[in-house]
């Protein structure tokens, strides 16, 4: 089955790009034929002339990021986008929320849906669409938000996941909270799963693990391609049977969204060194995956640094300090020996909340393939209260702002009243008071 | 409304990069006289200018804004222009007016410049998106600091000739005119505004994006503009400057185009606009250091907009533009103020003004309440400063 994605503004578009070329790397290196003709199925379809074309739509609002990855991509020469996939205009949202949704939106409505209804009807069958995303910009938040909704109703019982980069806590955009509140505050509605890369983080990770001196763009994308190849290249899950799955999206969905009211996921995974590292650590599984335990109990998103401290609480507590409680996890296990491994640490139900059993609320999924040079490697999505902190961050310096009603006028130009501001406040309050109230 | 100017930019390096149809003059000028630019001439030239404006709009691909230039202190530039200001609101009220004004120094050599300044800030604060206010003197100290620094060099040769793209002695031998070098300044202040709309960079910045993230509330749209590196603009061998020293620099009042205190006073929002091989991780490390030197408003404590364009100026290796929009401005705006109220209790020149048709005493007192409502406004967040606001209560939700 196959996965179209929908890239969207400017970060949205390098993440993407960074995100085929991982795939596409990674399911040509060796020789597995299966798990590449899987792999390519998944994202790429095949020219008249065999050559692999992504099965992605791009879209935004000025031509120069689009026409890089365009032009990028063509000279990696292993893949390329469709010569008629991509949708740019000469103006961009100006980093307003309300540009992108209100005016951007159904002013290019159709052009792009009709866009996303070609490479849909090229898949032989769809396994769920994905947006890829900023919240903090005008055309990625806005016209994103938009553009999911009518996703939502041309493809109504299709899955369609968001992947959302939020922005440095110190600001990119000033006006990024509250563009965040009211793509989130939608978003929640309409998407099956929303996955949730930190910039902060990812930032850390790139200077911390990575030793990158200086860190750009394309490196914290790379990271957050790869953390996101690790998640949807080909597996075998629980009940796949020996063969690899089919669709990593509805399986995606089905192992971690499982109440409306939860659907913000996050992702870490071990290991993360630089390449010239490698060749002098061993791994193991065992090792491996308590760290990663270690690091989803401590809500820390780094395998340095991690608070040993941290246990699940014993008894009826319903926090315990510093614990990070999960609704549902997806453990993805890549490598040599995955057969062997033991993840019984991820199946005590102390780590979960109390209405659904921890046999249902973890999922493991194995590859014996080694993804990314690594020789074994662990990704974790995480549908927990690790979002909690950033989210509860986001909706308070949004509030402070709206108290002064600072930079509303920006938006009521665009037809975006106070009111729309309020519901999608009390939207996320709702979501912030259920994530702490887990247990 | 003179010939002159434009007929020598016409005979300049420039000429062919002008259309002569879009050009427009009269012979006589403004006389320093707000009322005959902005209601004599606004009204005479009205459908000339519209017309003009028009065609220049019709042939852009995508009109992402306009910036108006013109000073302050005269009749034209001040009248004129902030009728043409009102005019692109009428005709393109979707696309964003980014003004640049030059406000005369304190001793000028024009009587009435309290006058049209004022008259024309109201217009300024009603019809602007953006307002960079620019002063005659923060750029003379620049032009002179550099001169200085050029130690003796022939006054000819203190601009890099490949750095600069301006009107004038472009890349023509002769002596340099004194206003050459400070328009050059402003010059590249709108160039590095510009660049990320027209180079490539990992974070764009388009012209719509500054008035979002800079102006919280409409009328409060005046952003003080700080360049670096200035002095390399200079042809001397000035010790390089590290890249950490240039982002100091953009908040020291040394590369401040207005003579103001913003780490004094309050800031409401900042961009940073850097230019050349910068990564997001420079980026970063500099906001951090600057971070707890500068006071910002209790809303927006991290009210940071950063750019990245990947291409430098000509010459350089980077460069960055600060905008601050920060109350520093409000005493530039009283001592204005202050000026105007001196002339207009002795009634001085009034006569000037109300000789010219549609202009009435009226005016002279909006314009002056207007600027003193934009002063309050200013006030009124200056003194939240240093007190510690409570956050504002949360929604709560029922459980």
């Amino acid at each position: 089955m196959s996965v179209v994605s929908v890239q969207l503004g400017q970060c949205g578009n390098q993440v993407g790009q960074e995100l085929f070329d991982v795939l596409c790397s990674d399911a040509q290196d060796g020789q597995r034929n299966k798990y590449r003709a899987i792999s390519c199925e998944r994202f790429f379809h095949q020219t008249d002339r065999g050559e692999l074309e992504a099965r992605a739509v791009l879209i935004d609002m000025e031509p120069k990021v689009i026409n890089r990855c365009v032009s990028r991509a063509t000279k990696c020469s292993r893949w390329s986008y469709g010569s008629s996939s991509h949708f740019s205009q000469k103006q961009g949202s100006g980093n307003n929320w309300a540009n992108g949704f209100c005016v951007h939106g159904p002013r290019h409505r159709d052009v792009v849906e009709e866009m996303v209804r070609r490479e849909v009807e090229r898949c032989d069958r769809l396994s769920g669409l994905m947006a890829l995303m900023s919240v903090a910009g005008g055309t990625g938040s806005g016209f994103g938000t938009y553009l999911t909704q009518c996703l939502r109703d041309a493809y109504p019982t299709s899955f369609i996941i968001n992947h959302l980069t939020w922005p440095y806590s110190t600001g990119e955009v000033i006006v990024q909270n509250y563009n965040s509140v009211l793509t989130l505050a939608r978003l929640y509605q309409l998407s099956d799963a929303i996955v949730v890369h930190e910039n902060d983080t990812v930032h850390k990770i790139c200077s911390q693990l990575l030793n990158i001196k200086h860190i750009s763009f394309s490196d914290v994308n790379r990271v957050i391609a790869q953390q996101l190849g690790g998640i949807l290249q080909p597996a075998f899950t629980t009940h796949s049977h020996g063969f690899y799955s089919r669709s990593p999206i509805d399986e995606l969905v089905s192992s971690l969204a499982c109440h409306p009211e939860y659907k913000l996921l996050s992702v870490s995974s071990i290991p993360q060194m630089p390449s010239s590292s490698i060749a002098f650590t061993t791994f193991s599984w065992p090792g491996l995956l308590k760290h990663l335990r270690q690091m989803l109990i401590s809500n820390t998103k780094m395998e340095e640094g991690i608070d040993w401290q941290v246990r699940p609480p014993s008894g009826a507590g319903c926090t315990g300090s510093g614990f990070n409680r999960s609704v549902a996890n997806l453990l993805i296990l890549r490598g040599k020996d995955v057969y062997s491994t033991e993840t019984s640490g991820f199946e005590e139900p102390s780590l979960y909340s109390s209405w659904l059993p921890s046999v249902e609320a973890l999922n493991v999924w194995k590859c014996p393939v080694p993804f990314h040079k690594y020789e074994k490697s662990a990704t974790l999505v995480s549908n927990s209260q690790a979002l909690l902190r950033p989210l509860d961050h986001i909706v308070a310096k949004a509030w402070n702002m709206f108290a002064s009603r600072a930079y509303i006028h920006q938006y009521i130009r665009y037809g975006i009243s106070e009111e729309d501001f309020l519901d999608g406040f009390t939207a996320l309050e709702q979501v912030i008071s259920s994530y702490k109230q887990l247990c | 409304m003179e010939e002159g100017v434009v007929n020598e930019i016409l005979q300049g390096p420039l000429r062919e990069v002008f259309d002569s149809t879009q050009l427009l003059t009269d012979v006589s000028g403004s006389g320093n006289n707000w009322a005959v630019g902005h209601l004599t001439y606004g009204l005479a030239y009205r459908e000339q200018i519209v017309d003009k404006l028009r065609r220049a709009a019709e042939h852009c691909d995508c009109l992402q804004g306009f910036f108006i230039i013109h000073s302050m202190g005269g009749g034209t530039g001040s009248g004129l222009g902030t009728r043409v200001l009102s005019l692109l609101e009428e005709e393109f009220p979707s696309v964003s007016r980014i003004v640049t004004a030059i406000y005369p120094s304190t001793e000028d050599d024009v009587i009435t410049s309290p006058y049209n300044s004022v008259l024309a800030m109201r217009e300024l604060s009603e019809h602007a998106d953006c307002v960079l206010p620019v002063e005659n003197q923060s750029l003379l100290d620049i032009v002179n600091k550099i001169k200085v620094m050029a130690d003796g060099a022939k006054p000819g040769s203190v601009i890099k000739r490949d750095s600069t793209i301006i009107s004038g002695q472009g890349g023509l031998t002769g002596p340099e005119k004194p206003f050459d070098a400070m328009n050059n300044i402003v010059a590249n202040l709108l160039l590095n505004i510009t660049s990320s709309a027209r180079f490539e960079g990992s974070l764009n910045t388009d012209l719509n994006e500054i008035a979002m993230n800079l102006v919280p509330f409409p009328r409060l749209h005046y952003l003080v503009p700080s360049l670096t590196p200035l002095y390399t603009l200079a042809d001397v061998s000035v010790p390089s400057r590290r890249l950490d020293q240039m982002f100091s620099d953009a908040f020291n009042k040394d590369h401040q185009l207005i003579r103001a205190d913003p780490k004094h006073s309050l800031y409401l929002a900042c961009a940073l606009m850097v230019r050349g091989n910068v990564q997001v991780s420079d980026l970063r490390r500099n906001i951090e250091r600057l971070r707890p030197t500068l006071p910002f408003v209790s809303w927006n404590q991290e009210g940071w907009k950063t750019g990245l364009c990947s291409v430098p100026p000509v010459g350089h290796s980077h460069s960055l533009l600060a905008l601050a929009n920060n109350t520093c401005v409000k005493p530039t705006f009283i001592e204005l103020r202050e000026r105007f109220n001196k002339l207009y209790r002795k009634k001085a020149h009034l006569h000037h003004y109300l000789h010219v048709e549609g202009m009435e005493q009226s005016l002279f007192s909006e314009a002056v309440a207007s600027l003193s409502s934009l002063i309050d406004e200013y006030q009124l967040l200056d003194a939240s400063k240093g007190r510690l606001t409570p956050d504002a209560a949360r929604l709560s939700i029922a459980t």
